[in-house]
């Protein structure tokens, strides 16, 4: 068990481009940490320096507080699962599970062998495998078997490159499932790269998202969600992703209202506030944050105001509909949202705004339609700097540290099962 | 049960789509013979010339009419077993330790070439490939006076040194295809596994590599196996000379016979350890070890 400490970390390759750019994490010990990002952020770069299969340009790397830049992967006690697995293919399963102990057994040479590899087989259900070749498993098999590799090990943290990117959806959800207890059960350190933001909602204490090498922010899944810092985590966190708007505001006889191609929407003044002096601001409104305005109860209503709008075209998915409204921008607006597609790695961002809608909504594309939106939880970003202008730093803090301690509490039942069981 | 379903014209239309697949295979199967006798009439021909006796070498008949082992007797205990037994060890000796070095160096070399990235990579496989397209016969004259002048002059050193140029290149190069294969991740889960480079080299790499190591030596040793021209310019006398330069010293019982049943007898024995080593390492040529390694 080990925490892991980056400081100011710099990965620069020979052409100078720097593809990870002053890193500073401190990944506490038992903690499940996720570096997420699009393609090319240097998320995997990141995780091969701590693994010490990168050379680290500048900064340094500290486990258990001791500096590793210099170490030897083999002298790291890390364990890694690759993406592709790297499982060796003229090895059994049972010798690629062993492969770790045979080479460490000069070293410590406590506890056999095969009662180690019989346990972790029996975890992952692998002991009727063992007698295969890698080559005749299946693919959720062979991502058991690189688990086991690691588990057997009884290193100090786990690594994970993409694991679960070669396997199939329904695969890809089972497995999820079982690293995320199996890292509850084990409570190991675990840093887990992937570009899938399920990945990382789900199985993350805390998500690191990271830009062209750049880390953005470090907070928990729901954080990352309610108090993004930037336009970028916004807008990357989240499915369908969060609405950007370019908006005025402006202060009519009803209050503050916020101008914006789809229509005025009445916003609290001391949310406009933090707005004071620009005259053009970007709204980041979630889908789910509309609502039929026939449909909402008393009780919700004062906390959003009604705007009309015309849905261009609906989606009906059986539990909630996608109601769709396009608009027109400017052409800097334009420009700026074409420009955050490409930084997160998606394809153009269409001028359109996506609403999750009750299933049992009738609203019907093409006639104005009366839509409520929840205007307490709208961001207001700063369209020259991307910056949440709105962020609630302290609530956010607050969310994060609830998941840690509801990491401390699984670790403490994960350990008094361990404890009952011995 | 299918066939119930089918209207008249679709039935049709299967009976002719198989009639095409059958077709196309006759034309595989007529190709493969074609090939298989023009490869393999000379091998036949050189065999049943072997179990002819002297009298039969030239009355123009495929068959020995009386099959003899009178020649395999001739240079196995006979007149020509001293010249023929001696060359066959050369030949064995020679070609077994060229290989050996070719292998161990090109296995270290394309290794290199396959993983590090160093200045002159480039230039290290261009001048292989250079050497191995530079004329033997061009090579012999020079080295001829270099060997008898620094006393390398009919001796087998003498011979597996220039073999190595012919061997080392190729050898170079299907090596370093081959390690391309391999993937780089396995090498580095070697290591994060606890594995100096020199284990996840020996633990890893070498047993995938080894389908490749193996073709690899199979051909260097077909290639010095074959040689004729170093064979018969570098060597003298029984103490290096290989079996494919001591066929020419073959003579006949008497001047007047040739010896033409004496050479096809020891060109048959000199083919058999080659068709033993193709048979004997067929699967490990074929099989692709690598499968399963990754994604696949």
């Amino acid at each position: 068990m080990a925490s892991i400490t980056l400081k100011n970390i710099v990965k620069k390759y020979d052409d100078g481009f720097p593809a990870v750019n002053n890193v500073s994490l401190d990944i506490a010990d038992g903690e499940f940490v996720i570096l997420v990002g699009p393609s090319g952020c240097g998320k995997s770069t990141l995780l091969r320096m701590i693994v010490g299969l990168e050379d680290i340009t500048s900064g340094e790397l500290q486990i258990n507080g001791r500096r590793m830049n210099e170490a030897a992967p083999k002298d790291r006690n890390l364990a890694m699962v690759f993406q592709n697995y790297a499982l060796y293919p003229h090895l059994t399963v049972y010798e690629n599970i062993a492969f770790p102990l045979r080479l460490a057994k000069d070293a410590n040479g406590g506890g056999s062998v095969d009662e180690k590899v019989q346990r972790a087989a029996k975890m992952l259900e692998l002991t009727e495998h063992l007698d295969r070749k890698p080559a005749n498993l299946s693919g959720g098999q062979r991502q058991r078997v690189a688990m086991g590799r690691a588990i057997v090990r009884e290193a100090d943290a786990f690594l994970f490159d993409e694991p679960l990117s070669n396997l199939d959806a329904k695969l890809r959800g089972q497995m999820r499932a079982e690293i995320a207890q199996l890292q509850r059960s084990l409570g190991v350190t675990s840093v887990y790269v992937t570009h899938d933001q399920t990945e990382a909602m789900t199985l993350g204490d805390r998500v690191a998202v990271l830009k062209k090498g750049i880390l953005q922010q470090v907070a928990s899944p729901r954080e990352l969600y309610e108090q993004p810092v930037n336009l970028f985590v916004a807008g990357f966190i989240g499915s369908p992703s969060m609405n950007f708007l370019p908006a005025t505001i402006t202060e009519g006889s009803g209050g503050t209202v916020l101008s914006t191609p789809i229509g005025d929407i009445p916003i609290p003044a001391d949310r406009a506030a933090v707005a004071q002096g620009k005259d053009l601001v970007l709204v980041g409104v979630r889908p789910e944050f509309f609502e039929d305005a026939t449909l909402v109860d008393e009780a919700k209503m004062p906390k959003g105001s009604v705007f009309t709008a015309e849905l261009s075209h609906l989606e009906w998915l059986g539990h909630e509909q996608y109601g769709y409204i396009e608009f027109e921008p400017d052409e800097k607006v334009r420009r700026l949202l074409s420009d955050l597609a490409a930084d997160m790695d998606a394809d153009e961002l269409r001028p359109q705004v996506v609403t999750t809608l009750s299933a049992e909504s009738r609203v019907r594309p093409g006639r104005p339609v009366e839509l409520w939106v929840d205007t307490s939880r709208i961001h207001i970003f700063d369209p020259e700097s991307g910056e949440n202008l709105t962020r609630d730093a302290e609530a956010g803090a607050e969310l994060t540290r609830m998941a840690a301690e509801e990491r401390e509490r699984e670790l403490a039942a994960a350990r008094e099962r361990d404890a009952q069981k011995a | 049960m299918s066939t119930e379903t089918l209207t008249p014209e679709e039935a049709e239309g299967q009976r002719r789509a198989r009639r095409a697949k059958r077709n196309t295979s006759i034309g595989w199967w007529v190709i493969t013979i074609v090939v298989a006798v023009w490869c393999l009439f000379p091998v036949a021909s050189i065999l049943a010339t072997s179990f002819k006796t002297p009298g039969e070498l030239s009355n123009g008949k495929f068959l020995p009419d009386n099959p003899s082992t009178s020649n395999y007797e001739e240079i196995l205990v006979g007149d020509s077993q001293e010249l023929f037994l001696s060359a066959l060890w050369n030949s064995i000796g020679i070609s077994i330790i060229a290989t050996l070095i070719a292998v161990v160096l090109a296995t270290l070399c394309a290794y290199a070439i396959a993983r590090l990235d160093f200045p002159g990579k480039k230039i290290v496989l261009t001048v292989s490939l250079m050497v191995s397209m530079f004329p033997v016969i061009s090579l012999v004259t020079p080295l001829f006076n270099l060997w008898r002048s620094i006393g390398l002059y009919d001796t087998w050193p003498g011979l597996i040194i220039p073999y190595l140029s012919l061997t080392l290149p190729i050898a170079i190069w299907t090596l370093a295809a081959f390690f391309q294969q391999i993937p780089w991740e396995l090498e580095q889960a070697a290591q994060v596994d606890g594995a100096t480079p020199l284990q996840a080299f020996r633990k890893v790499i070498v047993p995938l590599a080894a389908p490749g190591v193996f073709t690899t030596a199979i051909i260097a040793f077909f290639i010095a196996w074959n040689d004729f021209v170093y064979g018969i310019s570098l060597t003298s006398t029984e103490a290096a000379r290989p079996v494919p330069a001591a066929l020419a010293f073959f003579t006949g019982a008497s001047q007047f016979e040739s010896p033409t049943g004496a050479i096809s007898a020891a060109a048959i024995i000199v083919t058999i350890p080659v068709v033993l080593l193709v048979m004997l390492f067929q699967k490990q040529i074929v099989a692709g070890l690598t499968s399963g390694a990754v994604k696949g």
